[in-house]
């Protein structure tokens, strides 16, 4: 049923970082040796700038060698608004789904985590800036209501600049009380959920079931909050503050528990997990 | 903004406005010179009452918009003091501050006991800027939640009054955790028992609506609009022009009869012709009604299975292909 199992046959997905053996950081500018970022797991030996990866990419890295089948793969876009602007939304969706190889913002599946069985999500920014339609929405929602029922814990790695998808009109709004009222419902049950916020991760991602997690963490830098910086710039007509609105601004407004290097994320999660769901 | 100096500022309202204008001159001049002239007046009247019809039968979603703004469109405050007796606000988010952009308090609605939430917008000016025009910083939705959770331990039924352009977008908002906030009453909403009915009665400005907006019935007025993006903000991502509003309402799909085709809305209360701001008591009057009939149809119902199909509810929204009918189970 799932392509997932030979997922790491398929060619690499490293288009955020640009051919060469030399890359200009965006975190500070610099030239940097390309394979010294590889080496920290895209971060910059610099500045610590965390460049984006791929949702195969942050499965390797937080995921038991080869233990994630994914699930719901096959859920794909429709487009109830009909939507067309410069361009149809049926049309983004189409490219994007061929520059990608993505069927959708996100993909979901068992995994385990230092030999404990979880369900995971990894939203994937390369499509449609990670934004959250029906499809999203309902693998969220689904998975949450997977875990609650075998008691696994839940973890979801968040990253979009897109918060609710537009294209998808009130249906994405909706994904905002679907996937929180299936949080609460773990929560009811008393199971765990992780969040995991990357950059960016605004709007109505943030607004729901990011903002959820019994525990929540943040990579280093990322942008987090509800309304964008330019809609908060425009709207009080007054430059913002150095850092707002960054990992570190909500872990100093007490928003969320840590922000933990890239590095770090899989020991910090293996030691939750032990912490959480385990007896002794 | 709206132009608010002239009483209804709408272009495509301007011949209704302009024989209404006359209508009551000529009733005037009747009155004082004791001429009579009811054959002439009934006659515009006539006229007024079939260009109302001819304009308001054809509206386009901008036009919708436009109305669901209208200066004169009755506010939360308007159905408060329509029909809700024993109002006693109740302020505060037991936290940070009280927040005039949503009110919140006790009262009856023909004798029966419920529990009010709703964006507060404010009439004059100063109301207006106290009430930050509508858009809640985040102690406003934790006051919100605060006051549904204390209808929860009484098993008080919740009605909430959506009228919002959005949750506050500014730098204090932030600081204070609007998105966090919002996400927390979505996740509270799911959890209560008692019944609780949602109406969006001019603008569903996105979060900032849905942040109070989790019910077991949502209905809208007939010119109210519930909306992701609002259609300025949607035009500025897409043409990067906020002027092409117009062309956004209409992509979004966001008027009350998309969303109650859509199945996301539960009832559409029909305005009188003209809209609500031409005849707010008989707005107020359908809302109460609709309001009463829905509280009697989910009352009865046990706290527990009501809870279930609220959640059931919100997991069958969304629209999406899935061509292999996956389940997990498939999986194995």
């Amino acid at each position: 049923m799932s392509e997932s199992t030979n997922r790491d046959q398929r060619p690499s997905r490293r288009r955020d970082m640009p051919s060469g053996l030399w890359t200009r950081c965006p975190g500070c500018t610099k030239m940097i040796y390309k394979s010294l970022v590889v080496e920290r797991g895209n971060v910059c030996p610099e500045c610590d700038f965390h460049f984006p990866i791929s949702s195969d990419e942050r499965i390797r890295t937080l995921c038991d060698p080869d233990s994630f089948v994914e699930f719901l793969g096959d859920l794909s876009p429709a487009d109830p608004l009909d939507f067309v602007a410069r361009r149809s939304y049926e049309e983004r969706v189409r490219e994007t789904r061929e520059k990608t190889g993505l069927t959708e913002a996100c993909i979901v599946g068992r995994a385990t985590i230092g030999e404990l069985p979880v369900v995971i999500g990894v939203s994937d920014s390369r499509f449609l800036m990670g934004s959250m339609g029906s499809v999203v929405g309902e693998k969220i929602a689904r998975s949450i209501e997977l875990a609650r029922e075998e008691g696994s814990p839940f973890i979801f790695v968040s990253g979009s600049g897109g918060g609710a998808r537009m294209d998808e009109g009130m249906f994405s709004l909706m994904q905002m009380a679907k996937t929180s009222a299936a949080i609460q419902r773990l929560h009811e049950a008393g199971g765990l959920f992780v969040s995991i916020l990357t950059n960016p991760t605004m709007g109505g991602a943030m607004a729901s079931f990011a903002a959820l997690g019994d525990v929540i963490l943040a990579e280093p830098k990322a942008l987090i909050g509800f309304a964008g910086p330019t809609v908060i710039k425009q709207t009080i007509n007054a430059d913002l503050p150095e850092g707002f609105q960054s990992s570190e601004f909500n872990l100093e407004h007490g928003f969320i528990d840590r922000v933990v290097d890239r590095q770090e994320m899989r020991g910090t999660l293996i030691r939750l997990l032990a912490y959480f769901c385990q007896e002794a | 903004m709206e132009n608010e100096s002239s009483a209804h500022g709408l272009d495509f309202e301007a011949p209704i406005v302009e024989l209404e204008n006359r209508i009551a001159e000529l009733r005037s001049f009747s009155e004082s010179s004791e001429i009579d002239l009811s054959g002439q007046l009934e006659e515009l009247e006539k006229k007024c009452e079939e260009k109302k019809k001819a304009i308001y039968s054809h509206l386009n979603p901008w036009q919708r918009v436009q109305i669901a703004r209208h200066p004169q469109r009755p506010l939360t405050s308007d159905y408060l003091k329509g029909f809700v007796t024993d109002f006693m606000e109740l302020h505060g988010d037991g936290a940070y501050r009280d927040d005039p952009a949503i009110v919140t308090g006790l009262g009856r609605i023909r004798g029966r006991k419920v529990m009010v939430v709703g964006h507060r917008k404010g009439k004059t000016n100063p109301e207006k800027v106290a009430c930050n025009f509508g858009m809640p910083h985040p102690e406003g939705y934790r006051k919100a939640i605060k006051k549904m959770r204390l209808a929860e331990k009484f098993g008080i039924p919740i009605i909430t009054f959506i009228n919002t352009a959005g949750a506050f977008p500014g730098i204090q908002a932030e600081e204070r955790g609007q998105a966090f906030v919002i996400a927390k009453n979505l996740q509270d909403m799911a959890s209560l028992r008692v019944p609780v009915i949602s109406i969006v009665i001019g603008e569903g400005g996105s979060g900032g609506a849905i942040g109070i907006g989790v019910a077991d019935r949502i209905l809208m007025m007939e010119n109210s609009y519930y909306s992701v993006i609002s259609p300025e903000g949607c035009a500025a991502i897409l043409w990067k022009d906020a002027s092409h509003a117009p062309r956004a309402a209409e992509i979004l799909k966001l008027t009350s009869s998309d969303l109650s085709a859509f199945g996301i809305v539960d009832e559409v209360v029909e305005e009188p012709t003209g809209g609500a701001h031409r005849e707010p008591m008989e707005t107020i009057r359908r809302v109460e009604e609709t309001i009463l009939r829905h509280l009697d149809e989910i009352s009865d119902i046990d706290p527990d299975i009501r809870k279930q199909q609220r959640f059931e509810k919100y997991m069958a929204i969304g629209r999406y292909a899935d061509e292999q009918q996956q389940t997990i189970g498939d999986q194995g």
